[in-house]
């Protein structure tokens, strides 16, 4: 009878904890569907052709979104390109020349506040050093801030993916005889490729998203602009103006524009987990 | 102790001492390895046995707060100096590890990779040498047809004769086989084992081995270790029939350890 009580008292116990993660799960999934839901009821019918050739439009007048989808793209790219290099190379500093000295613990501290600094701040930082620097706001200021962003996310993940790699793989290039930089750029930057990339894509996820920082940096732009040292138009900056606004058009643009980002940012989510699911597999 | 016995040493140990930070894991270790022969190295776990292996070639280096003090004389220069260049160290004393360990390329250039650290062989050469390396290991016909595939994708047993490959085609004198089949099944086992007896014509091999059958059935001379002493060294076939010390007696016929 005891051995049973014990058994009876497990089941109960597993299945109250069992119900109570399914509805912790419940509640998180509810608000994220109702989220997206709401996104494709609004977002869905704006969608139209013209926003992808008109660009934003005076209120009161149809339009696109054309330059805002462009600058958006522009400057994430930009700032992809200079904050993931600087990112790389920091985390392979943190992860294989990081266990002497006090540089790497250091660095490490300055890179999670940075990690987990406020946008906003980000955006005014740049605003101070760049901004009022050159008296106008720009294309450039915007990738410039997007990229601070980009540099703690590459960084960590770098460092994170390379601790990954299994020590025994470094000593047997070391038992070549191959110098550090051929061990590190050969055998375990290679090994880590993978989940580098994750990271890189998750930072590209984390900064098209982003209002903050281009609210005072890149500003925004009504008409068509590749001009990088001119003020450039963005999804975020024009959303946030749009939503805000007592017009109908505009807000049916804003609508169609949230949809665009979101969907851009699932599908870089979802190729960084496909990404990562076959680097974890493969080793 | 037989270190005078041994007829041709490749390797001469000299009061050896190796630290972990403040932890002395080697003491006064004298023992001399015979050229182109397989020393063994047994003992229970945390004897030393591979803190020593892993003295041979400077492996400790790689970590902060590790040191060994005494000598270890390669053809005449001893390997501990500070003076002595690790790379060309490590090309004349070649390592294989307890997990295999290919690079994540391709079979051949897993190979390469380490050649091409110290030669600069034509493409014609060059294939010629993975070759060689590859029917040494005895994984040529194997993986012939497939040497542009990744290293990673092979088997255990053959992903550890893909790492002897690999050791020996940068044509080292030494090879340190580090447990080198304890992550392997008995077949990839026996394959290796039955490596290691035709490999010792044309290198001097030294293995650390948790197994005492394996100890008995591959090398010419066993060390046994314990607490970071060498308790015995000798014949292994002395070692294992006629031990001289109570200690070594006990581990082997397993009574302790």
């Amino acid at each position: 009878m005891q051995k049973l009580d014990l058994y009876t008292r497990r089941r109960i116990v597993n299945t109250a904890g069992l119900a109570v993660s399914v509805l912790a799960m419940a509640f998180g999934l509810f608000w994220l569907c109702w989220i997206l839901w709401t996104l494709l009821e609004h977002g869905l019918p704006a969608l139209t052709g013209t926003v992808f050739t008109q660009m934003t439009p005076p209120p009161g007048s149809k339009g696109g979104l054309l330059n805002a989808i462009s600058g958006s793209l522009i400057m994430t790219v930009i700032g992809t390109l200079i904050g993931t290099p600087i990112g790389i190379l920091a985390g392979t500093y943190l992860a294989e020349f990081g266990q002497r000295g006090w540089m790497a613990p250091i660095t490490r501290f300055i890179n999670d506040i940075l990690l987990s600094a406020p946008s906003i701040v980000i955006g005014l930082f740049v605003y101070e050093i760049y901004v009022v620097r050159f008296k106008h706001f720009s294309g450039w200021a915007g990738a410039l801030a997007l990229a601070i962003l980009v540099i703690p996310i590459v960084i960590r993940t770098t460092e994170n993916m390379l601790r990954l790699v299994p020590s025994t793989l470094r000593e047997a290039a070391a038992a070549l005889g191959a110098p550090q930089w051929k061990i590190i750029s050969f055998v375990t930057l290679r090994a880590a490729r993978a989940g580098i990339l994750t990271g890189v894509l998750l930072a590209v996820a984390r900064i098209s998203g982003e209002t903050a920082p281009l609210l005072f940096t890149a500003l925004n732009n009504q008409f068509w602009s590749d001009r990088m040292d001119q003020p450039m138009a963005n999804l975020p900056v024009v959303i946030f103006q749009f939503a805000m606004s007592p017009y109908e058009d505009w807000q049916q643009l804003a609508w169609a524009g949230a949809l665009l980002i979101t969907l851009s940012v699932l599908t870089l989510n979802i190729v960084a987990r496909v990404l990562f699911r076959q680097s974890v597999t493969t080793h | 102790m037989s270190i005078e016995n041994i007829a041709n040493p490749k390797l001469f140990v000299k009061d050896l001492n190796f630290f972990y930070g403040n932890y002395r894991a080697l003491k006064d270790i004298n023992l001399n390895i015979a050229e182109k022969m397989v020393t063994a190295f047994i003992g229970p776990s945390g004897c030393g046995k591979s803190t020593l292996l892993r003295t041979f070639n400077r492996m400790y280096q790689l970590y902060p707060k590790q040191r060994a003090t005494g000598e270890i004389l390669l053809d005449g220069a001893n390997v501990l100096d500070a003076k002595q260049d690790l790379n060309m160290l490590r090309a004349k004393i070649g390592m294989v590890f307890q997990k295999p360990t290919p690079f994540p390329m391709s079979i051949y250039d897993n190979i390469a990779f380490g050649v091409k650290l110290y030669e600069n062989l034509s493409k014609h050469d060059m294939e010629a040498r993975v070759e060689w390396a590859l029917k040494k290991a005895a994984l040529w016909t194997e993986v012939k047809d497939k040497l542009k595939q990744s290293g990673t994708g092979l088997s255990g047993g053959q992903q550890q004769r893909l790492c002897i490959a690999r050791a020996i085609a940068v044509k080292p004198q030494v090879l340190l086989l580090d447990e080198p089949t304890s992550a392997l099944d008995p077949i990839s086992t026996a394959h290796i084992e039955k490596l290691i007896d035709e490999l010792k014509e044309d290198f001097t091999i030294v293995i650390v081995t948790h197994n005492m059958q394996q100890a008995a059935r591959v090398s010419d001379y066993t060390a046994y270790m314990y607490l970071g002493d060498l308790i015995e060294f000798g014949e292994t076939s002395t070692v294992f029939t006629n031990p001289k010390r109570k200690e070594t007696e006990d581990y082997i016929t397993g009574r302790f350890g």
